[in-house]
């Protein structure tokens, strides 16, 4: 069936809250206005305001409102609005959520989901519009997913849901109007990097909302005679670093094609992860493709230029093949 | 616009002399014609084109030596006329190397000017140890003059014998030495690269030396069959169940073969040997091979091979009896991945039905490639060659 990743993700909440009593959604207009983007509309009027909850303008308040619902039973999906506006709720995620199960000698857990929108490419300017799903990667105790896909925005929510531990997703602004099949089995695990595209010459290694761009540079370079891997993480923590090495050793040449910024970013910790695994297998240095290193720009020419874009990717993969 | 390019006639060729141009600038070139005479160490050999076109422009002149794969020629494909070929010939200049002398493997690719040392991927410095290959000698040719595993494997693919960049042009070289030096490479390489093992079956001859003698009874002497000719067909017949021994070993990988085209180990008078094919000898008939043979033979030591014949023998067959010797157990040549030897039939005491008796015999060996193919099947591959060659009528 074809749909939109937007309708997708509204499908897969959906599900949920008509399988579980126990999950309710809450965030920045979900219920009247139907979600900032449109993934909770009509849901007010089915399933009523005790479970789908207007939050005010508060991150650090109703995630952690959402943190204490779950220590009580309930499973709340909680939405923020974008990444950068979760930084305000960075507390109660890594010193409350992620830390809880340690802290209390695995007494308590918390079977919270988080889902927000990241991600550059709307004219939304610098507060609205960075990729820092490696803040959350980084750290241990949370489970973080980027959904790139029709069936990943539909199957991904319900093994977050059944996650006895934390689990953040990353829906990149950009898919959500991004239509395609959603395929019978959507169904999915999420522990486990996917090959999107099989290829011999190089592996291109990205997730979330550059892999519709790093797959379209695939295709430009198969008709120059390269044969590009594309692997599409999925999971971002913790790493299917088996897949990677996997590939690497199929190819012995990798692009890492990340939106954060490139010092510190998620592409570093994947190269690293190909350095220590795959040192031996290597063929050529190991390259990346990330944002340039600025807040990213309002105007449309120079936010296009701040991002990795088609081009920027073939030009990398050609640089490593030495051609 | 398609490039016509030195083809390797062989695993151990690596440059060759160009005699004489076959077709002229304009000429309508088909597939498999002959367009030019190379002489390679060990003969001149006939190049076929494998493209058809229409030939623009001859950029090697007679005299010339060249290395393997120096584009030769350039020919028009249908519908391109002068004036596009030579619009994208500006946009896209050819690399044509300069010529005679390949240069030396280091300078072929300067590395920027890096301090430190030099550049080798870590796959290409392993993959050089499993080959053997020195990974100093190997230029580099990938990202700021890095060597890669694409250049680990073409330098052990064509290993260039050193001696051989030091000819000067305007002196004739020694053409047994050259030849020597030749068989030299590819033995090395056959050696070094490929894990060989041995079988061999003594093959009760009677039935074949009867029905041959029958066969060429009232035949004239000039087309008589020879027992070569039945052991090829039969060795053609017995690779259709074993197509492991069949093909080449290329980049790490076996590709096998459809048809066997069987190198013929041919000795030359002047030293040295030659291995040119019969090409399918399956499917031809013993009188058909008898004829190709002899003209194999004839033009083999005239000097008049064509390419096809030099560059694609799938396997080889070597019958050394007629020196009298009893078995051979030879070396596999690069790239292909077995090699059947036969000795000479001469009458030995054998038990046959529970009594002695005299019977006509030749051992049959094989020398197979252990990558591709395991003793087990090399086994059944040498019984069923035996099985056939009892049923000479059916061959």
């Amino acid at each position: 069936m074809k749909m939109t990743y937007r309708e997708a993700i509204r499908q897969a909440m959906h599900e949920a809250l008509a399988a579980d009593p126990r999950v309710f959604l809450m965030g920045e207009d979900v219920g009247k206005y139907g979600g900032t983007y449109a993934c909770s509309k009509g849901f007010l009027e089915e399933f009523g305001p005790e479970r789908i909850r207007d939050a005010p303008l508060s991150e650090l308040g109703f995630v952690g409102a959402g943190i204490g619902a779950a220590l009580g039973g309930l499973r709340p999906i909680v939405e923020v609005m974008t990444v950068n506006f979760s930084l305000l709720a960075l507390d109660q995620i890594v010193n409350t959520a992620a830390a809880l199960r340690h802290m209390s000698g695995g007494q308590f857990s918390v079977p919270l989901v988080v889902r927000m929108a990241t991600g550059a490419g709307r004219q939304l300017a610098a507060q609205h519009s960075h990729s820092l799903e490696n803040w959350y990667a980084h750290i241990p105790g949370i489970r973080v997913l980027a959904p790139a896909t029709i069936a990943d925005a539909r199957g991904m929510l319900g093994p977050a849901l059944a996650d006895p531990d934390p689990v953040v997703i990353f829906e990149h602004a950009q898919l959500y109007n991004l239509e395609g099949e959603l395929p019978e089995d959507w169904r999915c695990d999420i522990v486990s990097a996917a090959v999107r595209r099989a290829g011999t010459d190089i592996s291109l290694i990205t997730y979330g909302g550059s892999l519709p761009k790093t797959l379209a540079a695939a295709e430009q370079l198969a008709a120059e005679g390269i044969a590009a891997e594309v692997i599409d993480l999925r999971v971002l923590r913790p790493l299917d670093t088996a897949t990677l090495a996997a590939s690497l050793r199929r190819t012995h040449k990798a692009v890492v094609v990340d939106e954060g910024w490139k010092s510190g970013s998620l592409a570093a910790e994947v190269m690293a992860c190909i350095v220590e695994q795959c040192f031996f297998d290597l063929d050529a240095p190991v390259a990346r493709v990330c944002s340039e290193e600025v807040p990213i720009p309002y105007a449309k020419h120079m936010e296009e230029a701040a991002l990795p874009q088609v081009p920027k990717i073939a030009a990398a993969v050609k640089q490593v093949l030495g051609r | 616009m398609i490039e016509f390019k030195l083809p390797s006639l062989g695993a151990d060729m690596d440059e060759g002399k160009l005699l004489e141009w076959k077709v002229r600038p304009g000429d309508t070139v088909k597939k498999g014609q002959v367009v030019a005479i190379v002489d390679t160490s060990k003969a001149a050999v006939d190049v076929e084109s494998w493209s058809e076109g229409t030939v623009f422009e001859l950029l090697i002149e007679p005299g010339e030596t060249i290395p393997v794969g120096t584009v030769m020629a350039t020919l028009l494909e249908a519908g391109e006329s002068a004036e596009t070929a030579k619009r994208t010939k500006h946009e896209v200049p050819v690399a044509k190397p300069a010529a005679p002398t390949p240069a030396p493997a280091a300078a072929a690719h300067p590395a920027p000017a890096v301090t430190g040392r030099r550049r080798i991927s870590p796959a290409a410095r392993k993959h050089a140890e499993e080959l053997g290959v020195d990974i100093e000698s190997v230029a580099g040719t990938g990202p700021e003059g890095s060597v890669t595993l694409a250049d680990v494997e073409q330098a052990a693919a064509k290993k260039v014998s050193p001696a051989r960049t030091a000819t000067a042009p305007d002196k004739t070289p020694d053409k047994a030495a050259e030849m020597r030096k030749a068989i030299a490479a590819a033995m090395s390489r056959s050696k070094r690269e490929i894990p060989h093992y041995y079988l061999s079956e003594p093959v009760p001859m009677r039935r074949a030396t009867q029905w041959l003698a029958q066969a060429n009874e009232g035949r004239p002497i000039t087309s008589r069959l020879l027992m070569a000719v039945l052991q090829l067909k039969a060795v053609a017949l017995a690779l259709k169940k074993f197509p492991e021994m069949n093909g080449f070993f290329r980049d790490g990988a076996f590709q096998p073969s459809v048809a066997a085209h069987i190198g013929v180990a041919i000795s030359l008078r002047q030293g040295g040997l030659i291995a040119p094919a019969i090409h399918d000898v399956g499917g031809k008939t013993l009188e058909q091979l008898m004829l190709d043979l002899t003209d194999l033979v004839k033009r083999a030591r005239a000097g008049s091979l064509r390419s096809s014949e030099m560059s694609d023998p799938t396997i080889t067959v070597t019958n050394l009896g007629e020196q009298g010797v009893a078995a051979v157990y030879g070396v596999i040549y690069p790239p292909q991945v077995a090699l059947v030897g036969f000795g000479r039939v001469n009458d030995q005491p054998q038990v046959e039905n529970g009594a002695l008796t005299v019977m006509p015999m030749v051992t049959a060996s094989l020398a197979a490639d252990h990558r591709v193919s395991d003793g087990h099947r090399g086994a059944l591959f040498l019984a069923e060659l035996r099985d056939l060659l009892q049923q000479p009528e059916n061959l």
